[in-house]
């Protein structure tokens, strides 16, 4: 989740004016070529330099076997995952691949149930906190003045809220009964420094001439930061929703190992409490706790190694020539 | 001769090939000469201008060579290059508000800067003073951070930085073209006293605002698609331009007011072709109201007059 | 310099405002009144002392007086020091309670943040200049960053405590000892604290290193690198340079990540039964003990608030734009 951190952090480091200002991250003119180059030709650029590039290519793959294994794999089974359907506390082996749990579970099934949960919970509350943040984000660099100010102060207060204490609080009295009603939670806390950097950017874009143009061709300003602003920063808005979607899968796993997750669904994070719980560590169940942990990094990780691949793709002076 | 320039050729690399953002450029800068570089952008000028001082990550050499002051300048290797640097070719960057390192001190950032090029600051502290004092800057900005001078200041700082060290070749980027008029004015005009103070002694001032080089400059060399259109002293080039580029380029500017040539040429149709496969023979010559069957040779870069060098065949 | 921390200050105090409200608000108007239902069930379980925890909950969640007056008096007992009584641990008050835990937790963090930012950052300023370094660091940095805390503890405890045995599995201090200012305890205390500090050190690290890194390439691309290319500035200056600028943007990103260090702790704490808030926490939901809970939330929102005022002041001594009068910096 350092990456989240990273993001927000050059996003707003104080520029020579003083004034919050673009970072070097957004690439809105790619140099000599880009510059003559229509948007259409750009979008191939883009494709073409991400199918070539290792990382997001290697990313990729990672994250969608992932995907495919969680949609796929549970249609197979004619048994629940918390079932008691095996011998108790066994090792992986040809019937059950990730062995039993001390109650004869079967602990393959569990994983990929778990990674369901674990890409519903990132899609749906990532998703969440882009939509907020890039919204206050948009309006408060579009709009400015008193309703920045404003949206500011309410950015400053969540950002430094402790989220997870908050969320702590906030499920223990009112329990979570479903992966999206987590998401919905963890979505309302973590959007405030996407919000942060998308009004930086758009703070910078809004004086840039095509803006000026649409807004003397009468464009309402909802439709120039839908037209005009949204499309010019939509590599980096990609690249956000990607750390978002990492950020929230670490947070729902966090809480379901506090046993504070959704009940009656299995999730990578209660894997973990259930084994530490069930002294799995004092019984060497290695593969009960292993598994889920291992999930949650390979995914997470390969998004963020994505993430650098896409840098570099949407940004020709990371590029190695 | 301070500067000789023969046959330079420096493309981008890209995915889809090389643009050949500078395509075989030959031109001699005399010693005390201070010309301006004027073009559209992307007509080469700028590469130009970066080349003689460093070639970023994705220019390479191709072809050709620089002489500096009779002898060779590396400019295609990085490493040799550094030794003539701030000593032998300076830099005024067109960034020049965002050039300094916000978080030292000016003067601390020179010393580092000049230690590391083997000067000591201690020497060269009281010219250094003097020079600051040439420009109207206080001796006291050298213990300020970037952040505290305003951008005119600025502007200066960086002028007398590029310049403290009396390089033979002054590259100046578009510097003045964040600056309000007058402050360009004045920066324009120390960029002339520099230059008769022997501060340099020969410069290179890369703009796509005629009217304001045509003040300082003493000729004009102007660049179409990657290629030399035609260099003349000042006075010629505004008055009697011999290139159709350089004519439809002087006359579309009026007597004031709009004083930029890196829009759109008026009444000219169509726009400059792309340097990726650039079509061979003169590369003006769909647009050129004068073109005729011999354009499709490439006319060369001849001297029609004294000091008067044009590249097209009807100007011959 | 007076205007941004002005600004800083206030930001903060409205926080916790924001943070003290929603802790008041949250409990009284869930449906069901669960705080009244823990006191219930403890006046059943230990009906001769429950006198005090029902004075504070009629004073701060009462019925009989309005609700403005309720929140008032929330904010006059928490002013004095009195988060009500701890059910689980009766009848410690919670104050009490989290102030013996907290040193545990603060053992933890302070050590395992403030190394793990100065390791990453000179590692990831490495690898911004060897490749053969970058290759590695890259993949185990983002590895490491894409972690769940729990998770690293988890195996740290299973592989160097149960299974190699090297280090004590559980505790703050072994279980035979009492705690003293003896050599034997503070031993003991120092065997316990290494696992968990580790876990924290182990991620955080990861990601400092990146953020370096990769903020270490965007500082040599910045208008005042190029200049002192062209000006033949050797790469050394360049990078000494990057990295000092380059430390502002972490600086900030340090503050952006205290709530999730902070998290992580408890995590850590969790799985090495660890004596600090992170175990009170999971006891307090275990033993639905809400007054403790709210209690270590606020003691937690107050511990950020700190330590990110404490970062504000670093920035203003690193940062001469700020000093000049110029606004800027973390949060």
């Amino acid at each position: 989740m350092s990456d989240l951190a990273r993001a927000a952090g050059e996003e707003t480091a104080p520029s020579a004016g003083g004034e919050v200002v673009s970072a070097p991250a957004v690439p809105l003119a790619t140099g000599p070529v880009a510059a003559a180059a229509p948007g259409a030709r750009r979008t191939r650029d883009a494709l073409h330099f991400a199918l070539r590039n290792k990382k997001v290519v290697g990313g990729g793959i990672v994250v969608l076997a992932f995907l495919a294994l969680g949609l796929i794999a549970p249609l197979f089974y004619d048994y629940g995952h918390s079932e008691y359907v095996g011998p108790q506390s066994s090792g992986p082996s040809g019937e059950y691949w990730f062995g039993t749990t001390t109650f004869g579970q079967d602990v393959f099934l569990q994983f990929v149930h778990g990674i369901r949960s674990t890409f519903l919970v990132g899609l749906l509350g990532g998703g969440l906190a882009a939509l907020i943040g890039m919204t206050i984000g948009f309006v408060a660099g579009y709009i400015g003045g008193l309703v920045d100010e404003a949206l500011n102060m309410l950015t400053n207060i969540v950002l430094v809220l402790p989220a997870l204490a908050v969320l702590i609080i906030l499920h223990t009295y009112i329990g979570i009964t479903s992966v999206p009603s987590q998401a919905l939670f963890i979505g309302i806390f973590s959007w405030p420094w996407v919000a942060r950097a998308v009004r930086a950017q758009t703070f910078s874009l809004r004086t840039r001439d095509f803006v000026d143009l649409a807004r003397l061709s009468g464009m309402g300003s909802g439709a120039i930061i839908r037209r005009e602003i949204a499309p010019n920063m939509s590599s980096y808005l990609f690249m956000t929703f990607i750390l978002l979607f990492g950020g929230s899968v670490l947070f729902a796993a966090t809480l379901d190992f506090i046993g504070l997750g959704p009940t009656g669904v299995m999730s990578l994070g209660l894997m973990m409490n259930n084994a530490v719980h069930w002294s799995a560590l004092q019984l060497g169940l290695w593969w009960w706790f292993l598994p889920p942990g291992l999930g949650i990094t390979a995914i997470v990780g390969a998004l963020y190694i994505m993430n650098v691949g896409l840098d570099e793709v949407f940004n020709p002076k990371l590029r190695e020539m | 001769m301070s500067l000789r320039v023969d046959n330079l050729k420096v493309y981008y690399r890209t995915l889809r090939g090389d643009v050949k953002a500078l395509d075989g450029a030959t031109f001699t800068v005399a010693d005390g000469e201070i010309m301006g570089l004027a073009g559209e952008s992307g007509s080469g000028k700028s590469t130009l201008g970066k080349s003689l001082i460093r070639l970023d990550t994705r220019m390479r050499l191709v072809e050709g060579g620089v002489e500096l002051d009779g002898k060779p300048l590396p400019i295609g290797d990085q490493d040799a290059m550094n030794a003539y640097r701030f000593k032998a070719v300076s830099l005024i960057p067109q960034y020049a508000m965002s050039a300094l390192n916000p978080t030292r001190k000016i003067g601390k950032m020179i010393s580092e800067l000049l230690g590391a090029r083997g000067v000591k600051y201690s020497e060269i502290k009281p010219e250094l003073e003097r020079r600051l004092d040439l420009v109207g800057l206080k001796r006291e900005v050298l213990n300020n951070y970037p952040i505290e001078l305003s951008g005119g200041m600025k502007q200066r700082m960086v002028l007398v930085l590029s310049t403290l060290l009396n390089p033979s070749l002054l590259i100046a980027d578009e510097v003045t073209s964040a600056l309000d008029v007058s402050t360009q004015r004045a920066v324009a005009e120390t960029l002339v006293e520099f230059r008769d103070r022997e501060f340099v002694k020969s410069m290179i001032v890369v703009t796509h605002d005629i009217s304001l080089v045509y003040q300082i400059a003493d000729t004009i060399m102007v660049m179409y698609a990657g290629k030399l259109a035609e260099k003349a002293p000042a006075d010629v080039v505004v008055n009697a331009p011999r290139h159709p580029y350089t004519q439809l380029l002087i006359s579309s500017l009026p007597e004031v007011g709009v004083r930029y040539a890196d829009r759109k040429l008026a009444g000219i149709p169509g726009s400059p072709p792309g340097l990726l496969n650039p079509p061979a023979g003169c590369r003006f010559r769909d647009r050129c109201p004068l073109a005729f069957a011999r354009c499709v040779e490439e006319p060369p870069f001849v001297e029609v007059d004294k000091n008067h060098h044009v590249a097209c065949w009807k100007a011959q | 310099m007076r205007r941004y921390f002005a600004r800083k200050v206030a930001i903060y105090l409205l926080t916790f405002f924001v943070a003290v409200t929603l802790n008041w608000l949250i409990p009284r108007f869930m449906p069901g009144d669960p705080v009244l239902r823990m006191l219930t069930r403890t006046s059943v379980s230990n009906p001769d002392a429950i006198a005090p925890m029902r004075e504070y909950y009629n004073n701060v969640f009462g019925l009989d007086v309005p609700l403005w007056r309720q929140y008032l008096n929330y904010w006059a007992e928490l002013l004095q020091g009195n988060m009500g009584i701890s059910v689980w641990l009766f009848p410690a008050p919670v104050t009490e309670v989290i102030l013996d835990a907290v040193p545990y937790t603060l053992a933890l963090l302070i050590p395992s943040i403030l190394l793990s930012w100065y390791a990453g950052n000179k590692v990831g300023a490495l690898a911004a200049r060897r490749r053969w370094l970058d290759n590695t660091v890259l993949p185990l940095g983002y590895a490491l960053t894409a972690t769940p805390y729990m998770w690293i503890a988890i195996v740290l405890a299973w592989s160097l405590a149960i299974i190699a045995g090297i280090f004590p599995v559980a505790g703050g201090y072994s279980f035979d000892l009492q705690p003293s200012w003896s050599l034997v305890f503070f031993n003991s205390l120092l065997q316990h604290w290494f696992l968990p500090f580790l876990s924290l050190f182990l991620v955080a690290f990861g990601g400092w290193a990146i953020g370096m890194r990769n903020m270490i390439i965007y500082e040599l691309e910045a208008d005042y690198a190029n200049y002192l290319e062209a000006l033949g500035a050797p790469r050394r200056l360049i990078r000494r340079y990057a990295f000092r600028n380059a430390l502002l943007p972490q600086l900030t990103g340090l503050a952006l990540q205290l709530g999730v260090l902070v998290a992580g702790a408890l995590v850590t704490e969790i799985v090495f039964g660890y004596p600090g808030l992170g175990r009170l926490i999971l006891m307090a939901i275990q033993n639905q003990d809400f007054f403790l809970l709210q209690g270590a939330f606020l003691f937690i929102v107050i511990g950020v608030l700190i330590a990110n005022f404490v970062i504000d002041i670093v920035y203003v001594l690193v940062d001469p734009r700020t000093r000049t009068g110029m606004t800027g910096g973390a949060a």
